[in-house]
């Protein structure tokens, strides 16, 4: 896809920002870097990450997290060994976020219903794209009486795909968390695993599809 | 004359001539995932999630009499749990199988057995086909894209009166659709209704007048997981 290079565009991750203490910075160099994503989904398995309480402390002597909605850091700044993603695949922008992630990340874990199978969001996948913009925009009970009923659709929307697909139906997934969301103890056990270079051993005792 | 030994996974089993393999597995503590098959009904060998290798050849479980001097193996045999595991995933991807929006999540003989074989994730690609529902019927709500045609239904449902088979399965292969004849259907009384619902291994045969009517962390499965239900209850059999 072409990038827009007019002087007018500017990403949020190029703004000037306060920088951070450079021995803090180089401690974190030094962790195992993690990168998370959430994608078609309701961001739902990041609060469920969250779930792993106070553990979050003794797994950040380990690892650092760099692109996520938690720092705030909207790139991948440099090679990560881990990426957390949440959600399926619905649109063109999903798309090239999973690949950008699949080139940068060594291991990439499936978490939760929606990346894993498509998970709610997939419930669309039973009628046409069509259909289903016309329910929500056209034929939506929440219509204004009166307005044009108006389906959004602008250069800087990413277009939406016919069907969703799970993740590892376009990039390659190597771990797979079900669940809707998991709990967190499920999320602690694969990143605790691979954090401290054993082998990921997820019991179905800490996992469910629900 | 009609005490036999077997071996399963290595370990030597006494038990008799054409009791059904499954059945002498979960006795002596080996559980064989099961799907379509219950106990003390007439088998239907429709899932083949049972399949186990006897002498060599991958068989169904529930289908096999035992015979003096079988040797069978369930979990010693990796290639053969692999493909147990294979056949549930085929099944998650072949209908639309949406745990957290079913009622029967957490009391589903799929969703169980999916659990005790480690599934994560389907290998294949999930299809999601477009599937009508049939809620004509009074008391049934026929939820037709979580069928796996096991034909418990088919087989074990039937009207009081004439014995007509209530559930029928039309087409073939991957149009086949579950059926239902609303007349019948409508005659069946509120407790055949509910045995209907509970016989069913999925969430297809739903009873309208229930809904979500138990608990998360409540359900049949959520207490007591398919494995222990199958070893217990066949240890409680042995015992009376």
């Amino acid at each position: 896809m072409e990038k827009e290079t007019d002087k007018n565009t500017f990403y949020s991750h190029d703004l000037p920002s306060t920088k951070m203490d450079t021995k803090v910075m180089a401690k974190r160099d030094e962790k195992i870097q993690v990168a998370m994503i959430g994608l078609c989904g309701c961001w739902g398995c990041t609060l469920s990450f969250l779930d792993i309480d106070e553990r979050i402390i003794g797994l950040l002597e380990k690892v650092a997290i760099t692109r996520s909605s938690l720092t705030d850091i909207k790139r991948i700044p440099k090679r990560c060994k881990i990426a957390f993603v949440e959600g399926g695949v619905a649109n063109e922008e999903n798309i090239e976020t999973l690949e950008h992630f699949r080139e940068n990340c060594d291991i990439m874990i499936s978490v939760g219903a929606c990346a894993v199978w498509g998970g709610v969001p997939a419930m669309r996948n039973d009628v046409s794209l069509k259909d289903c913009l016309t329910e929500a925009y056209v034929c939506n009970v929440g219509a204004v009486t009166g307005d044009k009923p108006v389906i959004p659709y602008h250069k800087d929307l990413p277009r939406i795909t016919n069907k969703v697909y799970p993740c590892h139906e376009v990039v390659k997934m190597d771990y797979f968390i079900p669940g809707c969301p998991p709990d967190g103890d499920a999320i602690f056990k694969v990143l605790d695993d691979l954090a401290n270079g054993r082998e990921v051993n997820l019991p179905t005792s800490l996992t469910r599809y629900d | 004359m009609n005490s036999v030994i077997i071996t399963i996974d290595g370990k030597k089993i006494k038990t008799t001539k054409g009791e059904t393999l499954v059945d002498v597995a979960n006795k002596n503590g080996i559980y064989i995932p099961t799907l379509c098959y219950m106990k003390d009904k007439p088998c239907l060998g429709t899932c083949r999630v049972c399949s186990v290798k006897v002498n060599d050849y991958l068989i169904s479980s529930c289908t096999v009499p035992v015979a003096d001097g079988m040797v069978v193996e369930v979990e010693n045999d990796k290639e053969g749990a692999d493909m147990r595991k294979a056949l549930i995933e085929l099944l998650f991807v072949e209908g639309n199988h949406n745990c957290p929006s079913c009622e029967k999540s957490g009391r589903c003989e799929l969703q169980a057995v999916g659990y005790e074989t480690n599934m994560m994730v389907s290998r294949f690609p999930y299809r999601f086909p477009v599937n009508e529902r049939d809620y004509a019927s009074d008391n049934i709500w026929l939820e037709r894209d979580r069928c796996i045609f096991c034909q418990r239904c088919v087989e074990f449902i039937k009207d009081k009166e004439t014995n007509q088979k209530i559930f029928s399965i039309s087409n073939r292969g991957s149009k086949s659709r579950i059926e239902i004849d609303i007349d019948l259907a409508d005659k069946m009384s509120l407790e055949q209704v509910a045995e209907a619902a509970d016989m069913c291994p999925v969430g297809c045969i739903i009873n309208k007048n229930q809904g979500f009517n138990k608990a998360i962390g409540k359900r049949k499965f959520e207490i007591e997981t398919v494995r222990e239900r199958a070893l217990n209850t066949q240890k409680n059999s042995k015992t009376t």
